[in-house]
């Protein structure tokens, strides 16, 4: 023991950087050898988690993060949805970011987080979601943990097989679900068939995070389901499940179901930009908005866009082929060699299995199965690899481990099977409380999924919790799957619908999260930097506050000469520079929401006073030992009085 | 360098801060097999922040004529009381003020059985707010006392452009992230 603990001193010498927290390793295989599975999931007071998961929030527009194993919710991010918490979407710094070409949306349907690549692996800067209701896709930094960009998807409706990135974050897809009118125009919805269009969006990412459009595949009026790209060799492709490929546009849960088999649309993106690069493609009206929010500013922006680039798929020779895939096929999933394309036919029991290389051999030899509107099918036994049999009832999701096996959920026998690749046999089951429908391995969608645990994502959650009334949380689980079988370990309730989740090792993200916001680099047009500098100002009916908030003070604390009829813009700056020293800034009667404001940082609420009178503003986050005195007064006269405006701190 | 030197005087804590806790694991060894304390266990005052101010026991640490104090601070074990979100004003007694102690007051103080009489010494020299040597002279102008933590009020006086707390001349003052530390010259006993 002597000799351990001159080693764990040795060891936290020269690892200081780190934090003592450096004895977690023997702390953790000193569980893991335990058959305790409560010691599994345990998390000590004061130590971290191993991972972050990101759980998209489904309808409530936002993003939580989550620590596994513990299953500890760390925080909710707001990106389509306005968050009273903080005041995201109700600060004038941050309603741009709602803004779209249907005017201020303040809420979406948010569904796949994907953590951005550096060849082939998460690289940890960003992770990007799509919002399915009003077509957009949002960027999150992983340094802030706050929204940085949405772009809106013009010419698509149902943002659903969104949004995935390529090996090296080059490009972030954006699927269209609910085909369309392309462009949009007025006719009869019994004209669908050959008019409606179900555009692909490709949209570039600079090393910046940066987000434009660069195309859009102008595709037959399928539905596109889910998506996934290619890695290693099939690096360069993209591939979209699709259903619905009867185009029918009624009663589709039995309209949609005639065909025995839709398609897996295989998508060349490097030949198609390098059409677009040399010139190709047609430049078409659109109209959607990229909003931006620069750190620097603390303020977004709304830029609206008047075009976009369009491609035929027909005039790129050698980009797109489908490959029949049977029974409607959901997820869309490509093993982390990217040698197999796994579509999993919800209304099946089995699993069909794309071999890519036997894609690219039937494209040489043209082994074609006709065409659907002038783009080549390929014959289905030709690109076939392999069928898992008897997985389950109505297969979903398929992740993977870093051992060669796969895991698919199925919703309607509602468990988990995990299956060989190569093989195509079923190694184990293991049920899900209640029909699961993703599942998330950290590092899912890239070349080196990590095999320790896997979330399983549930659309049912009934009776696992204490009772709650009808409107229930759904529900993940996670399980061990570090062994032969799968190992249920924990429940835990999440916030809105978990469509999809990302995981990522803690190391990868941890020591970039940002502590403060500095004042030094705080460039907010209204910033106020120290007290000597806040003031009130009117111009005609607006009056600004140039405001301060620091332990336990406002200044200024007294605000006279405020009149009925006055928009009162407030701009307050926190003037702290010292980690999680946060004040909030409430303001009875504003119809708005509260500023939650860190340190570092200005946000701008408004107020429109109604009522003769002194009215309190007061700090709604418990900052200080005298939080309780953290509070002012402003004085409202009538309309028209001349009281002149004067504002003090004494 | 200033940041280098904050880094250097961190990473020293921290260092003592995990040896500590080695020390306490052995303890208690027999009990149970792993009693490792995180870091974040251990207090606000072992957080590690290279981009923040500097908080009020961070500044006296890089002081070289606040040794006694921080020594003092640490002999009572009253770190993370500094570094709290306070807000807090700190009247820092100088090196040399602590020698004005009659001898051997200050070895008495700093022995294990003493501990907590020399907290209450040393939380005689905080207020419990955010007190600018401006608004101090305001306390002056308004007749206001200051509240010490120790619960003892202190009359605050001005001579000149000079600014008295306690009877004790400030004689520099700095802003930190969690408050102000002002520079004083004699040890402020508490009157209980």
């Amino acid at each position: 023991m002597k000799k351990l603990n001159s080693i764990l001193a040795v060891a936290i010498f020269s690892l200081i950087m780190v934090s003592c927290g450096n004895n977690n390793e023997s702390k953790r295989s000193g569980g893991a050898m335990s058959s305790n599975v409560a010691e599994k999931v345990y998390v000590a007071p004061g130590e971290h988690d191993e991972y972050y998961a990101f759980l998209s929030g489904g309808y409530s527009g936002n993003l939580t993060v989550y620590g596994l194993p513990s299953g500890r919710m760390l925080k909710e991010i707001p990106v389509f949805s306005q968050f009273p918490t903080n005041g995201y979407g109700y600060s004038e710094e941050t309603t741009p970011m709602l803004e779209t070409s249907f005017g201020f949306i303040p809420w979406g349907d948010a569904h796949h987080p994907d953590i951005s690549q550096t060849n082939g692996e998460l690289d940890g800067r960003w992770v990007f979601i799509n919002e399915n209701n009003t077509p957009r896709i949002a960027r999150i930094s992983l340094e802030y943990f706050e929204t940085e960009e949405i772009i809106e998807i013009p010419h698509s409706a149902g943002n659903h097989s969104s949004s995935f990135v390529t090996e090296n974050t080059e490009y972030v897809v954006a699927g269209t679900r609910f085909s369309v009118p392309y462009p949009q125009e007025d006719i009869a919805i019994d004209q669908m068939k050959g008019n409606f269009k179900g555009p692909l969006t490709f949209i570039a990412v600079d090393e910046n995070g940066g987000m434009s459009i660069d195309f859009q595949l102008k595709m037959p009026g399928f539905n596109y389901d889910l998506s996934h790209p290619g890695r290693g060799d099939s690096h360069g492709w993209f591939f979209f499940t699709t259903y619905n490929t009867e185009e029918a546009h009624t009663l589709q849960e039995v309209n949609a179901s005639q065909n025995d088999k839709d398609f897996i649309a295989a998508v060349n993106w490097k030949k198609i930009q390098e059409y677009v690069r040399n010139g190709g493609g047609e430049e078409i009206d659109a109209n959607y908005a990229h909003n931006v929010f620069n750190h620097s500013t603390q303020t977004a922006t709304t830029t609206m866009m008047n075009k976009v680039l369009t491609v035929d798929p027909r005039d790129v020779e050698g980009a797109v082929f489908f490959m029949p895939t049977p029974k409607s096929p959901h997820g869309c999933d490509v093993d982390p060699s990217g040698e197999y394309i796994i579509g999993n036919g919800k209304l099946s029991t089995d699993l069909t299995i794309h071999s890519f290389s036997k894609m690219l051999k039937a494209i040489e030899n043209k082994d074609f199965d006709g065409d659907a509107y002038g783009i080549p099918v390929l014959n289905f036994d030709a690109t076939l690899a392999g069928v898992v049999k008897d997985g389950g009832l109505g297969p979903l999701h398929t992740e993977f481990d870093d051992k060669g096996n796969a895991y698919t959920t199925f919703f309607i026998s509602s468990e988990v099977v995990k299956w060989k690749l190569g093989t195509w046999e079923v190694l184990d089951r293991q049920p899900s409380f209640y029909s699961v429908g993703h599942n998330m391995i950290p590092g899912g969608n890239s070349r080196k999924p990590d095999g320790k645990y896997m979330v399983s994502l549930n659309k049912i959650t009934k009776d696992r919790y204490l009772p709650t009334g009808p409107e229930l949380e759904h529900s993940a689980q996670l399980y061990d799957i570090s062994g032969e079988k799968m190992e249920l370990l924990l429940d835990f309730p999440t916030h809105g619908e978990p469509h999809y989740a990302a995981g990522i090792h803690a190391d990868k993200i941890k020591a970039n999260s940002k502590k403060i916001y500095r004042l030094d680099e705080n460039k907010h047009e209204h910033a106020t930097l120290n007290e000597s500098e806040t003031r009130v100002e009117r111009n005609g009916n607006e009056v600004h506050v140039y405001m301060t908030m620091v332990r336990s003070h406002f200044a200024p604390d007294n605000i006279e000469g405020i009149k009925v009829g006055d928009k009162v813009y407030f701009h307050v700056t926190n003037l702290e520079q010292d980690f999680d020293v946060p004040h909030g800034f409430a303001m009875i009667g504003a119809n708005n929401s509260e500023l939650l404001i860190m340190p570092g940082q200005t946000k701008t609420t408004t107020w429109e006073p109604t009522k003769v009178g002194v009215w309190p503003f007061y700090c709604t986050d418990f900052c200080s030992a005298l939080h309780q005195e953290m509070q002012g007064y402003i004085r409202v006269s009538p309309k028209g009085s001349s009281q002149e405006l004067k504002w003090s701190l004494d | 360098m200033k940041s280098t030197l904050i880094t250097m005087l961190m990473f020293a804590l921290v260092f003592t801060g995990c040896k500590d806790n080695q020390q306490s694991s052995e303890t208690t060894e027999s009990s149970t097999s792993i009693t490792e304390t995180s870091s974040s266990n251990k207090g606000q005052a072992f957080i590690e922040d290279e981009n923040a101010e500097p908080n009020a026991l961070q500044l006296a640490i890089k002081s070289s004529d606040h040794t006694t104090l921080v020594a003092a601070v640490q002999a009572a074990e009253v770190e993370n009381a500094l570094v709290n979100v306070g807000p807090l004003s700190v009247f820092a007694p100088t090196n040399a003020a602590f020698d004005k102690l009659p001898e051997g007051t200050l070895d008495d103080l700093l022995k294990p059985e003493n501990k907590e009489k020399l907290a209450q010494i040393l939380i005689n020299h905080v207020a419990p707010g955010n007190y600018p040597i401006e608004t101090l002279r305001k306390n002056v102008e308004k007749g206001r006392t200051l509240y010490m933590a120790s619960g003892e009020y202190l009359q605050v006086t001005q001579e000149g452009e000079d600014i008295y707390v306690g009877g004790t001349k400030i004689v520099g003052s700095i802003k930190v992230s969690n408050g102000w530390v002002h520079v004083i010259e004699n040890i402020i006993l508490p009157k209980q």
